[in-house]
């Protein structure tokens, strides 16, 4: 039986006021264990921050209650709130001039006497810290001169130099590119396996999310929130009724979210690998639904053949059948064939 | 990044130059005074002439100690407002400290009537009422602009608030002045244009354990300073208590600025310039390094200011103020230059 690092019963977050009490979400009860890496995914707006932020004790529930290993963190005093929790928060903060060796050394903060001196131990961790999220040869660089992705590393090792049983992020990938953010992911999930730390972190990358995490919350706008494994809250449904849009919807083959505008009509699609996968998302993008091998014929036909190694595409439209050297001119062909089509009524019905 | 060596040297540096600049604050002004007999002064003998003696031992050493405190606790309570309220340009003038300060002395001073000599003749119960006010007015204003940061978190109407401050004091000051007789308004004003001179070792005696305690809680501060370089946030994420650890900033300000005003008047431009000074010289925004730093910093620039202002081989003393603006405007201009964004600069 893993260990219970986080609990809440019947949560309720948002801002207290004289006036007007707001409630962001409500009736949240939650676990997280140790060495368990969640994600927490929900709309903006929907309140992932303020949860995070409540979870930390940064702020008060409005009702009920979070236990960290069965204690209430605002009962805890700071430092010792501040051993068994540490956060990466969204907003760039300038640092001044301090090398990264420095700020991950200011993890060590509710360790340290005084004076914030070091002892070997503490140099030991700060390293310790540095080398697990692979910014060993950042250390004695200044924060400022770094570049977004080796600054959020640079966080995440001060948040992990303090040791704590659980780490909080929130959105440690909104600035970065989508190689730095899947590195930055799987540095997380290799850090809840070695060490043991419960991981709890907010993102908007729902496909990494998908891939990474052991357990998903997510949160609709107003609650209640949804815990449970990526694929059985795919299979369920959650995810459209957590990101609810007239616009979009989430299409359970993919694990994406797809634009849906109106059909634009059907496309049969014929050929193999690759240029035939690309091709198929270059017609659902223009909003065709596309339509692989068997089923009813449609009007118009695109295939994907292999010339000299090279693929090229053939439309084929009633009898007309035209050939393209690259994906582009294919699809304008389609799209000009279906204008023409709408054009003209008479040959639509 | 300069290392260890980098350091050392120029902290050596640092003490070499006080001890250089405190020497020749001694010998040099309307008389000079060779070297020789300043250390024989110092050594607690006598000058060669009776009259050098008591120059020094009366006039210059009282104020060469002033100095070196005033620009030690003015640097450390700038610094230590940069860091708190993330912008490079706070410091106790700037942001209306001194201006609450010197309302409560405008108080003492100008409502009293007490003061007709002004400062020198008010007694000990004066001098103590005179810094109580000031560090009472230096505290309220100091409070006042961290309400205010708190609810408006750009830079730049915290500035905007020191001013208004500076304008509200100076507002109050002329209705006192207005029923004041001119004896005290000349007082008053020539107070404004900021000395070390004219504090008696009486004064100093209040005024040195005053702002020995100010930088002792500063230096006890350093560990949460520099959590507070992550940002309030972080430093609470950290185990900083950081309610208390702001309580304990305002007091350290409010004492150092507080009792610096009231005997010296208010004075500008070394708070903020000094901390930037000490930044580009140790590159660093750590405040282990930072706080002895500005502090030996800031005693030295005072005394060089001090010493311009004395205006060695002549009668004429120049008004401090004019001294410290026209050393510490270029340094201003230099940080809002070199960084166009306020929000960034204040801790490097």
């Amino acid at each position: 039986m893993p260990d219970l690092v986080l609990e809440t019963h019947d949560l309720a977050i948002g801002y207290p006021g004289k006036r007007q009490r707001r409630v962001v979400a409500e009736g949240i009860n939650l676990r997280l264990y140790g060495g368990e890496l969640v994600c927490l995914l929900g709309p903006n707006g929907a309140g992932k921050s303020t949860l995070l932020r409540t979870l930390a004790g940064m702020q008060r529930p409005l009702a009920g209650r979070v236990t960290l290993s069965g204690i209430d963190p605002h009962r805890l005093p700071p430092r010792e709130l501040a051993r068994r929790l540490s956060v990466v928060l969204t907003e760039r903060t300038e640092v001044g001039a301090l090398s990264a060796r420095a700020v991950v050394a200011l993890g060590r903060y509710p360790h340290t006497d005084w004076t914030g001196r070091l002892t070997p131990l503490d140099e030991a961790a700060v390293e310790r810290a540095l080398a697990a999220v692979g910014a060993a040869p950042l250390a004695s660089r200044f924060v400022g001169e770094l570049s977004d992705g080796e600054r959020q590393k640079v966080l995440i090792a001060r948040a992990l130099a303090q040791e704590p049983r659980l780490l909080l992020l929130d959105e440690p990938t909104a600035f970065l590119d989508l190689p730095r953010r899947v590195e930055i992911m799987s540095l997380l999930r290799r850090l809840a396996r070695e060490t043991g730390q419960s991981i709890l972190l907010s993102t908007h990358d729902l496909d990494l999310a998908l891939r990474g995490a052991d357990r998903l919350w997510l949160l609709p706008p107003g609650g209640p929130l949804r815990a449970g494994v990526p694929e059985e809250l795919v299979l369920e449904g959650a995810f459209q009724a957590t990101f609810p849009s007239a616009d979009v919807t989430f299409d359970a083959h993919s694990g994406h979210f797809k634009l849906h505008g109106p059909s634009c009509g059907h496309v049969d699609l014929a050929g193999e690998g690759l240029p035939a996968l690309w091709t198929g998302r270059a017609l659902e993008r223009e909003g065709y639904v596309v339509n692989g091998r068997g089923g009813p014929p449609s009007a118009v036909r695109v295939e994907v053949c292999d010339r000299d190694g090279r693929p090229v595409w053939r439309v084929r439209r009633a009898e007309v059948c035209r050939e393209y050297p690259t994906l582009s001119q294919a699809v304008g062909e389609v799209k000009a064939g279906s204008a023409q089509a709408a054009a003209t009524p008479s040959t639509a019905f | 990044m300069r290392g260890e060596g980098w350091r050392n040297v120029a902290l050596g540096g640092l003490i070499l130059a006080l001890v250089g600049a405190f020497l020749l604050n001694l010998a040099l002004g309307s008389v000079r005074i060779p070297l020789s007999d300043v250390a024989a002064v110092l050594a607690g003998g006598e000058a060669s002439k009776a009259s050098w003696t008591y120059i020094i031992l009366e006039f210059r050493l009282p104020k060469a100690l002033t100095a070196m405190l005033a620009g030690a606790a003015l640097a450390v309570s700038g610094l230590q407002m940069q860091t708190l309220f993330r912008n490079p340009l706070a410091d106790p003038y700037i942001l209306g400290v001194s201006a609450g300060a010197s309302l409560g002395v405008a108080l003492v001073v100008l409502s009293t009537g007490a003061a007709t000599g002004f400062l020198a003749s008010v007694g000990l119960l004066g001098d103590l009422s005179l810094i109580l006010a000031a560090i009472t007015g230096a505290a309220i204003v100091t409070g006042l602009v961290m309400i205010v940061a708190r609810w408006l978190r750009q830079a730049m109407t915290l500035l905007i608030l020191g001013l208004m401050m500076g304008y509200a004091t100076g507002a109050v000051v002329s209705i006192l002045i207005y029923f004041s007789v001119p004896e005290q308004i000349q007082a008053y004003i020539t107070w404004t244009f900021g000395s070390f001179g004219g504090v008696t070792w009486r004064q100093l005696g209040i005024l040195a354990p005053v702002i020995g305690a100010g930088l002792v809680v500063a230096v006890l501060l350093v560990k949460p300073l520099n959590a507070l370089l992550l940002g309030e946030d972080y430093a609470r994420s950290m185990g900083v208590p950081v309610g208390r650890v702001r309580f304990w900033i305002i007091a350290s300000t409010a004492l150092l600025a507080g009792a610096v005003t009231a005997f010296c008047g208010p004075i500008a431009f070394l708070g903020v310039a000094v901390p930037h000074l000490c930044r580009s010289l140790f590159h660093t925004s750590d405040h282990r390094l930072l706080v002895p730093a500005t502090m030996l910093m800031g005693a030295l620039i005072a005394l060089l200011a001090d010493l311009v202002a004395a205006v060695p081989g002549s009668r004429a003393i120049l008004p401090l103020n004019a001294v410290t603006a026209l050393l510490g405007a270029p340094v201003v201009v230099w940080i809002i230059v070199r960084r166009g964004n306020l929000r960034s600069a204040f801790a490097s």
